[in-house]
């Protein structure tokens, strides 16, 4: 969509104002600075799906908008979590961090934060595999995605 | 060398760029600079109403009536959530419109400054489209863009909103002869093969049905819906905001359809077998309960040139995304080229089903009583103006009776608030609709309460000299919510009567105008006839009318079109 102050506020209102879900947004400018790529992730029945698709479009400030999850596609998101490390929760942080193939990117020596990137799927099993009660702080970004191959959305 | 023009001068020169030539408005410290420009020049002239919301009424009837596109200037703060109200309205039923407002001086944005409120963000939901305009060299450009979004693909109101420090510096001026965004292109040509699917569809129909609604009028696509109509021979109906897209005297036009619609035109809807959606949206004032709509079978094609229309409450057979007037030439075209024809005998049928629907006279009422009905006010106001006035319209029952009683031979026509349903919409719309149309017979058809929700613009009305005629069906009820009342709870009448209202006559001639009050049916005629007579004046006649008529049929709500209540 045109990088435009206002158009995030756009889309996220249509989402309140016609009562959609919405599960995460990022948006962020890209190669050509006119232009901000969002991804939107939602869930809905199919014919809720058309009418976001529909609204999606008549904002004018969207140029162009596709339902990735029509086609093959590349999803990641990225979280940091902020654990309680001591003792043997810190070994076993640590092995855990290695088998979801994240890395711990701050240590003081009672707390790790751990960056893991992946599907959003992947960063949920994650916070499933990780003792509750050690968990100081969480962020996510949201997913975004791409179409594999072939696939581009372009304006 | 060019010349230096500061945000006013440039706003003003804009303006007359796209031809405009009445702006409604209500000036304020924020738009000081701009009024000064209007004052220095004639080409635009300014139209001071009496409240924001006036404005954008005027010039949302201004728009409606002649297909320009209506433009009001409000200043900051309470003169946009004044003018609120009026924008939602000219929103939900696609008017093309321009509004320029005010804002605080850009340093002081987000400061909680004098008159300052987020218009942007107030007014979000309620526009096609919206601007602040932070940078003067982006102020032409950006006036253009309003222009071009307002009037092309669905049309809809587009904001600019002007801080005061913008109108005053200064830039060189140049207005773009044409616009292109790569975020917004209509698309007006419909699909070739749904139109080809379309086309065999409506060979194939044994019980067609076409329903048209504002799209038709929008798009000034009349004469296309009447040509394809009668090259076929199919029945018609039109939504409330279709009305005048075909005209109701002819044989074919099967009445409004609805919750308030006829007999015929809610039972040919209900049992057609393929339905001709063109430039409406399938409103739930228009199909009742979806569920029932759907225990009948039907194709339907729907043209219509906004997608999300299309398959939002209804799922569709054949969608065609373009506008009304090129789609139905298309259509005409391949039907005339088709060696295949309808069906005849079929239709034949099917005609005469519809005429036994019809002899069931839905829309009768009692003619003898000694008390007026607010159906023959409505009748004998078609005869006095022998159909040919410009009808406006507020909201309620007097509403319904003007759509069901006042037959509209042709578009723009009958001025109403379909989709918001705004009371005090009749008479500032009505001043919209006499300055572009100034001669015509313009008369606002509106109730004792509703009336009274924009009644200072009688004010206006003798500034600008103009001649409406005020057709007051007084009830003493807010009549639509007495009805509903009445039928569904228990005749309590909560807050629904009119009180401590006012000798209307008195105030009529309080502000310059005659007034008359009429409370027997035989002086309906010639207290029309004598208004009319008025030329260059508004005459408000106040009606008194039968306190407990109601509006028939009606389709309660959650029930199925077939399953009305009638007389
Ligand atoms: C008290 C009250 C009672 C009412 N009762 C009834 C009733 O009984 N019956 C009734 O019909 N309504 C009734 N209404 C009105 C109702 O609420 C809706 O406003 C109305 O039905 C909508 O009309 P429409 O479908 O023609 O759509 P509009 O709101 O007129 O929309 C026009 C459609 O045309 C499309 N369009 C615009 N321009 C073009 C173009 N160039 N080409 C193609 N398509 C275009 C738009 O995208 C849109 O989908 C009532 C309202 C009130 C206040
Ligand atoms: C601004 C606004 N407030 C409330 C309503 C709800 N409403 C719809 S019709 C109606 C009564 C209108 O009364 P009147 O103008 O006397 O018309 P009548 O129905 O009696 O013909 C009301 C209150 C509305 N449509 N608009
Ligand atoms: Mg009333």
């Amino acid at each position: 969509m045109e990088n435009e102050a206002g158009a995030l506020s756009r889309v996220a209102g249509l989402f309140s104002a016609r009562g959609y879900n919405i599960e995460s947004l990022s948006v962020a400018p890209t190669e050509d600075p006119t232009l901000s790529r969002m991804t939107v992730v939602t869930t809905g029945s199919d014919e809720v799906i058309e009418q976001i698709t529909k609204q999606l479009n008549k904002l004018i400030e969207v140029v162009k908008l596709v339902d990735l999850s029509n086609g093959d596609h590349i999803e990641r998101e990225l979280m940091l979590v902020k654990v309680r490390a001591v003792g043997e929760d810190r070994e076993e942080m640590k092995r855990l961090t290695d088998i979801f193939r994240g890395s711990i990117i701050d240590v003081t020596d009672k707390t790790y934060t751990i960056e893991l990137t992946g599907p959003s799927s992947k960063l949920d099993a994650f916070q499933q595999a990780i003792e509750r009660s050690l968990v100081l702080e969480t962020v996510r970004t949201g997913a975004s995605g791409l179409g594999r191959g072939e696939r581009i959305l372009k304006a | 060398m060019s010349i230096e023009l500061t945000g006013a001068e440039i706003t003003i020169r804009c303006l007359q760029e796209e031809g405009v030539s009445h702006i409604f408005g209500y000036p304020g410290g924020a738009v000081l600079f701009l009024y000064d420009e209007l004052f220095k020049q004639d080409k635009v002239k300014h139209i001071l109403v009496r409240h924001e919301q006036a404005a954008l009424h005027a010039a949302d009837g201004y728009a409606r009536s002649s297909n320009k596109v209506g433009v009001a200037l409000v200043t900051s703060g309470p003169g946009v959530t004044n003018a609120v109200t009026g924008i939602a309205t000219a929103y939900m039923d696609s008017i093309p419109m321009v509004i320029i407002s005010g804002q605080v001086p850009t340093a002081a944005i987000g400061q909680d400054a004098f008159q300052e409120v987020d218009t942007v963000g107030i007014t979000r939901p309620c526009v096609k489209h919206n601007f602040l305009v932070k940078d003067i060299t982006e102020l032409a450009s950006t006036i253009k863009k309003a222009f071009y979004i307002a009037s092309t693909g669905r049309p809809g109101p587009v904001l600019v909103d002007i801080p005061k420090d913008v109108t005053q510096q200064k830039t060189t001026f140049h207005y773009p002869s044409s616009i292109a965004m790569r975020s917004y292109t209509p698309v007006i040509h419909g699909d070739v093969q749904q139109v080809k699917k379309a086309v065999q569809m409506i060979l194939d129909a044994k019980r067609p049905m076409i329903y048209s609604g504002g799209g038709v009028i929008l798009n000034d696509a009349s004469a296309e819906l009447i040509e394809l109509a009668q090259m076929l021979d199919f029945p018609c109906t039109n939504t409330l905001m279709g009305l005048g897209g075909y005209p109701a005297t002819d044989r074919q036009f099967v009445g409004m359809l609805g919750m308030h619609g006829t007999y015929e035109a809610n039972m040919a809807m209900q049992y057609c077998d393929v339905l001709i959606a063109v430039g409406a949206r399938f409103d739930d004032r228009v199909i009742g309960n979806p569920k029932h709509f759907y225990s009948e079978e039907r194709k339907i094609i729907h043209i219509d040139i906004d997608p999300s229309s299309i398959s939002k409450r209804v799922k569709v057979d054949v969608p065609i995304v373009g506008s009304v007037s090129e789609v139905l030439r298309e259509l005409i075209k391949l039907l005339k080229a088709s060696k295949e024809k309808t069906d005849a005998h079929a239709l034949q049928e099917w005609w005469r089903q519809i005429e036994t629907w019809r002899a069931r006279d839905c829309l009768k009422y009692d003619r003898a009583s000694s008390l007026i009905k607010p159906q023959m006010v409505v009748e004998k106001l078609y005869e006095a103006t022998q159909g040919d006035a410009f009808i406006t319209s507020d909201v309620g029952q007097h509403q319904m009776w003007a759509a069901q009683f006042y037959k509209f031979n042709k578009p723009r026509r009958w001025i109403n608030s379909g989709g918001l349903g705004t009371m005090g919409f009749g008479l500032p719309s009505a001043m919209g609709v006499q300055m572009a149309n100034p001669g015509a017979k313009v008369a606002c058809i509106t109730g004792e309460a509703s009336i009274q929700m924009c009644i200072q613009e009688l004010s206006t009305c003798k500034q600008y000299h103009l001649p409406i005629k005020i057709i007051n069906l007084n009830n003493r009820y807010m009549g639509m919510v007495r009805q509903w009342q009445e039928f569904f709870h228990g005749n309590r009448y909560a807050e629904s009567y009119m009180d401590a209202l006012p000798d209307f006559v008195k105030l009529a001639e309080s502000y310059g105008h005659v007034g008359m009050r009429i409370d027997k049916p035989e002086d309906i005629e010639g207290a029309l006839r004598e208004a009319f007579k008025l030329e260059q004046q508004l005459v408000f006649i106040d009606f008194i009318t039968d306190q407990t008529e109601n509006v028939f049929p009606m389709v309660p709500g959650g029930k199925g079109l077939s399953e009305m209540i009638l007389v």
